[in-house]
């Protein structure tokens, strides 16, 4: 018992993880409208973000700052990795963003589905 | 000029007299002359080597090496040098002829036509004196290829489709089967060479050599085996020099030429006679015989007649190869050339026949011997050839072949090579009868005007030489024979 | 002195002179910039591949910081193969692109699609180069958002839709491979890959590792378009501008493969990719499907880029075939195929761009008897198609015969077959091009057409060159691509 709520609760980070990625990605793959697959793709990686910054959280370290009477620390490359990673997310996501207002201009609808019977018909 | 010159020459010369040709071609006369030159130059080159290889040397010639241990390199050796013979004397005779049939047809493309041509028959060249199988491949497709502008030269729906079967045909088999056969070779043996005696002998088990041996004799689409066969008649869509020369002789005997190949130098004959599947393909290569002539017996399209006659007689050098005797093989040598001097006579005259009165089928060339005698009488010469009738060449290629059946007591080759000899009496003979002994159809005063009298003077003096080449091959085998004899496995 | 610095010039040439070319007001200097950067470019690679041709590896510690702490930057053979693919393409690319792009976008956007591209290169580059995992997420991504860009350039609205596809999935595949790193980072502590290759036999068989090998595998399949995770290239292709669609089909996607080769030969080692995962028999099974189903695909299709973009998903697999046979001549023949495929669909793409350019369309309905009027422009689409289909004299052929011969030679003669099978349907997809070109009357639109310009000509024909040139010499890239296997598969081996 004792074991199971362990694998439960001590985990809790890798279950926000999942849970995260599987709201992003089924918002991907389930709703035709483009915005929101966008925001579906962010939150995708945000929780990719949350795994790596979870890892380098070390019990008992403190910020990794030199200073009397800490001995352990918490690993800073992950921190230092997501930083590039969250940059690397807000461009793609400003790009997507800029590729739904131009098919916005030229469809007239930011709806899959509708584009694609647009498509279909030229 | 050394003999490595000399064979690259024999190559390079008619591979880039297109260029020459291309930029000629505003003017026909001087465009024409180009092909006139090179093709006469090429024979020489030819002819010059020949003594060499009867002395028994084989001048050879590196040229790149594409992949680590293979190259494209080359190596005349007599049956090759025997095809190149044959393949550049003809080309001069069918330029001339060309120029007589693409001026009075009044052609449209010429300038593709002849550049084509001269890639055909370097090619040719490649094919002949390839040194490797992956040298004799290379120009085995890019006879292929070049040959297919020349087939569909009509360029409407018709030469489309007949393009579509041609290639669908020719790269079909080719990629599928014989490039797969090659690699594993390859893969086997480690080495392409042409060798004598073979390389595959300690390498391959009898059984797994019987599916490389099926891989590669399917895999030569250009020898027309059945059911690989159906680009030929296709083919037929093409001017008629190109069925004379390409779709009688060059073409069509590359194939049968790589097939003799194949046996003496990569399987070689003691090797061969050890495996099953040899006796199974002799019988489908007899078969392809037999039905073959059927199917000429009932053409009455002369063009197609003589494409299926051409599927049959191309079987029995094929035939020849899988007897696995000397005489054979000698056989199936000299069958290359003599079959070639009569086909290319049957199909000038057949495109004579049409320049001059606009006629293709044979149930309209009633009479016609009175009004063309003397392409008619070139006819006749090569059909008794193709009978096997002396004094004509035919005679003795069959004769060597009915020995090579009858030395190792193959007496089913021997009944269907007598067999066919009848069918080709009987479907070659109505020909000659009508046009000699039949009265012309129609009312002669309905016939047109242009219609009348001989086959223009370029056409007919073709037709003369390789009418006359066919008899004086009866009484003088001297050099073909001499190339024959000295194959390995017939030396022995 | 310099040439201590060639893995790093590699990279920061383009990455530096990118902004450089967006202050350039004039869209023609913006060009002649790039042009000259793509030249150092592809100059700085053959002297690297030199160097590494004579030294051995080469390894850099990028400012100065020890490996494995700092970021290294590693060049082996197999990444002096890609960096020449890469380079010589962008090279030849660069002076098609003038008329080409020119005529296809506003003039204004010019400078963007220069820097555009200029990103593109050193994305490509730095994945190559690169010797540290997350460094290659970080390039991919430059590489897949400038390429995002590079597409939604396109003439017509689906140019957009198609960029937006890819870049959904594209981030999907990106986002995939940064969870498969951070596993291995958590397990090993470590993100170099030399470091990493040390250190994962310890924890090999542990379940973590095995799923960052899945989510790797599975991200990196998507971004170099492995069945079924292809669905978004044919659109890119089919709809991006004819310069992008021949650089990002010859350059893009094998990127893709080289990540794959990176990971599972050097990073996992071949023992666990290929015995513990199986991840062989997985490629095989999917490579073929991918050969079958695509080339049918192909000869079903209208659009003659559309159909070059699924001639690409099968070509793809051949070289997928060969890598997952995990034999040296496998890993060899799918290096081999991945240059020649690189020149071979570059070739094809730029003659549809020299089409595009004059016709404005490359539907096959629209192109009856355009040989006649662009008799140049089809004959190099028709030897770039021969070498398709595996012809001999052409480069072709001589992957053609590699993967036959790898094949053969562990007796998957099946497999050989299948190979053959879709060189013949090869063969009747570019036969259908062939005869709508060579056969049909031409209408009235196509008589008045005349003959791409020289500008475009030029660099179609110079890969034409290259074609035939590696079909009757090929013994630059098999060497280097023998070499590049060998280092591969021996750096597996523990």
């Amino acid at each position: 018992m004792h074991d199971v709520m362990h694998g439960v609760l001590g985990l809790y980070n890798y279950w926000i993880v999942i849970i995260l990625m599987m709201t992003g990605f089924y918002t991907v793959i389930a709703r035709p409208n483009l915005v929101k697959k966008i925001i579906g793709l962010f939150i995708f990686q945000t929780s990719v973000f949350i795994l790596f910054i979870s890892m380098a959280k070390i019990e008992g370290g403190t910020a990794p700052i030199i200073s009397e009477g800490a001995r352990i620390y918490s690993n800073p490359l992950p921190h230092v990795l997501i930083l590039t990673a969250i940059v690397v997310s807000l461009a793609t996501t400003a790009l997507a963003l800029a590729l739904v207002i131009r098919i916005r201009e030229a469809y007239g609808t930011i709806n899959e589905d509708d584009i694609h019977v647009q498509d279909e018909e030229a | 000029m050394n003999t490595e010159t000399t064979v690259l020459a024999c190559i390079a010369l008619p591979l880039l007299a297109p260029a020459l040709i291309t930029a000629l071609h505003r003017w026909p006369n001087p465009r024409e002359t180009v092909t006139l030159l090179t093709s006469t130059c090429l024979f020489l080159l030819v002819y010059s080597l020949h003594d060499e290889v009867l002395q028994g040397m084989h001048p050879t010639l590196d040229l790149a090496e594409p992949l680590p241990g293979l190259k494209i390199s080359f190596e005349v050796e007599p049956l090759g040098m025997l095809f190149a013979l044959l393949a550049s004397f003809l080309w001069v005779v069918t330029s001339v002829y060309s120029i007589g049939y693409m001026r009075s047809h009044h052609e449209w493309r010429q300038t593709s036509y002849y550049s084509y041509f001269a890639v055909a028959l370097g090619s040719v060249m490649g094919i002949a004196f390839a040194a490797n199988l992956l040298t004799l491949f290379i120009f085995y497709e890019l006879l292929t290829l070049s040959t297919y502008p020349l087939v569909t030269h009509a360029g409407d729906n018709a030469a489309r489709n007949a393009g579509r079967m041609y290639l669908g045909y020719l790269l079909g088999t080719s990629v599928m089967m014989l490039s797969l056969a090659l690699i594993w070779t390859w893969a086997l043996t480690g080495t392409l060479d042409f060798r004598t005696g073979g390389i595959l002998e300690g390498a391959v088990t009898p059984g797994m050599s019987g599916i490389l041996l099926i891989l590669f004799i399917f895999g030569i689409g250009k020898a027309a085996i059945i059911p690989f066969h159906l680009w030929l008649p296709a083919a037929m869509v093409a001017p008629t020099p190109v069925s004379a020369l390409l779709h009688a002789v060059a073409v069509v005997k590359a194939g049968v030429f790589t097939v003799l190949k194949i046996v003496i130098y990569i399987f070689g004959v003691d090797f061969l006679a050890e495996i099953p599947a040899t006796q199974w393909l002799m019988y489908v290569a007899a078969v392809t015989i037999l039905i073959a002539s059927l199917m000429a017996l009932r053409q009455d399209n002369l063009k197609l007649r003589l494409a299926w006659s051409t599927i049959s007689q191309l079987s029995y050098i094929s035939l020849c190869a899988l007897l696995v005797t000397p005489l054979g093989i000698v056989g199936g040598g000299m069958h290359i050339v003599m079959h070639a001097f009569a086909k290319i006579t049957l199909f000038f005259c057949a495109g004579a026949i049409m320049v001059t009165t606009h006629k293709t089928q044979i149930s309209e060339m009633g009479g016609i011997g009175r009004q063309m005698p003397w392409t008619m009488a070139a006819f006749t010469v090569g059909a008794l050839s193709m009978i096997g009738v002396p004094p004509t060449a035919g005679f003795i290629s069959k004769w060597y072949i009915l020995l090579g059946a009858i030395e190792v007591q193959q007496m089913f080759a021997a009944g269907v090579i007598i067999l066919s000899t009848l069918l080709n009496a009987a479907y070659f003979l109505p020909v000659v009868y009508a046009a000699f002994f039949r009265a012309p159809e129609g009312n002669p005063e309905n016939e047109n005007r242009d219609a009348r009298g001989e086959a223009p003077l370029a056409i007919l003096l073709a037709i003369t030489v390789t009418a006359t080449g066919t008899v004086v091959l009866f009484f003088f085998p001297g050099l073909p024979l001499d190339l024959a004899s000295q194959l390995p496995g017939v030396r022995e | 002195m310099l040439s201590a610095h060639l893995p790093a010039l590699q990279v920061v040439v383009p990455l530096v002179s990118a902004p450089v070319c967006l202050l350039l007001r004039n869209p023609r200097h913006a060009w002649a910039f790039a042009l000259a950067v793509s030249w150092v470019t592809l100059a700085v690679a053959i002297n690297l591949a030199v160097q590494v041709h004579a030294s051995g590896t080469a390894s850099y510690a990028l400012g100065a910081w020890a490996v494995p702490w700092g970021i290294e930057y590693r060049v082996d053979m197999a990444s002096v193969l890609m960096i020449l693919i890469i380079t010589t393409i962008g090279a030849i690319v660069m002076p098609y692109s003038w008329r080409s792009i020119g005529h296809e976008i506003d003039k204004k956007h010019l400078q963007l699609f220069y820097t555009c591209y200029l990103l593109f290169l050193t994305g490509l580059l730095g994945i190559v180069v690169t010797g540290d995992a997350f460094n290659l997420f970080v390039f991919l991504e430059i590489s897949s958002l400038s390429s995002y860009v590079l597409i939604s350039l396109g003439s017509g609205r689906r140019a957009l839709t198609a960029a937006l596809q890819y870049l959904v999935m594209g981030t999907i595949g990106a986002t995939f491979i940064l969870i498969g790193i951070g596993l291995l980072y958590m397990m090993t502590g470590t993100l170099n890959m030399a470091d990493l290759s040390q250190r994962l036999p310890v924890n090999a068989d542990s379940r973590t590792i095995r799923v960052a090998f899945a989510f790797v595998t599975v991200g990196v399949s998507i971004k170099l378009a492995l069945f079924p995770l292809h669905l978004w290239l044919p659109n890119a292709y089919t709809y991006a501008p004819s310069v992008v669609s021949a650089f990002i089909a010859a350059t893009a996607t094998k990127t893709g493969i080289y990540i794959l080769l990176r990971f599972f030969f050097t990073v996992f080692g071949i023992s666990f990719s290929f015995e513990a995962m199986h991840v062989g028999e997985i490629l095989m099974l999917l490579a073929s499907a991918a050969i079958l189903i695509t080339s049918l695909v192909a000869v079903f299709q209208d659009n003659v880029k559309r159909m070059l973009a699924y001639s690409s998903i099968g070509h793809i697999g051949y070289i997928i075939l060969g890598i997952g046979l995990a034999t040296t001549a496998g890993v060899t023949a799918g290096m081999v195929h991945l240059f020649n495929h690189a020149i071979i669909k570059g070739s094809l793409f730029l003659a549809m761009g020299c089409i595009f350019l004059r016709l404005g369309s490359v539907e096959l309905s629209d192109m009856h008897g355009i040989a006649r009027q662009m008799p140049w422009t089809m004959a190099a689409f028709v030897t770039g198609g021969l070498s398709l289909i595996g012809i001999p004299l052409t480069a072709g052929f001589i992957s053609k015969w590699y993967l036959v011969n790898a094949v053969l030679n562990v007796g998957y003669w099946p497999l050989a077959v299948l190979i053959l099978v879709s060189s013949l349907l090869g063969l009747i997809y570019i036969w259908r091009v062939v005869e709508t070109a060579y056969f049909q009357m031409p209408g009235y639109k196509i008589r008045k057409l005349s003959e791409a310009p020289a500008a475009l000509l030029v660099p179609t024909w110079l890969l034409i060159g290259t074609n035939l040139y590696f079909g009757v010499n090929a013994g630059l890239v098999t060497g280097i691509a023998g070499q590049g296997a060998a280092v591969l598969i021996g750096q597996g081996v523990p």
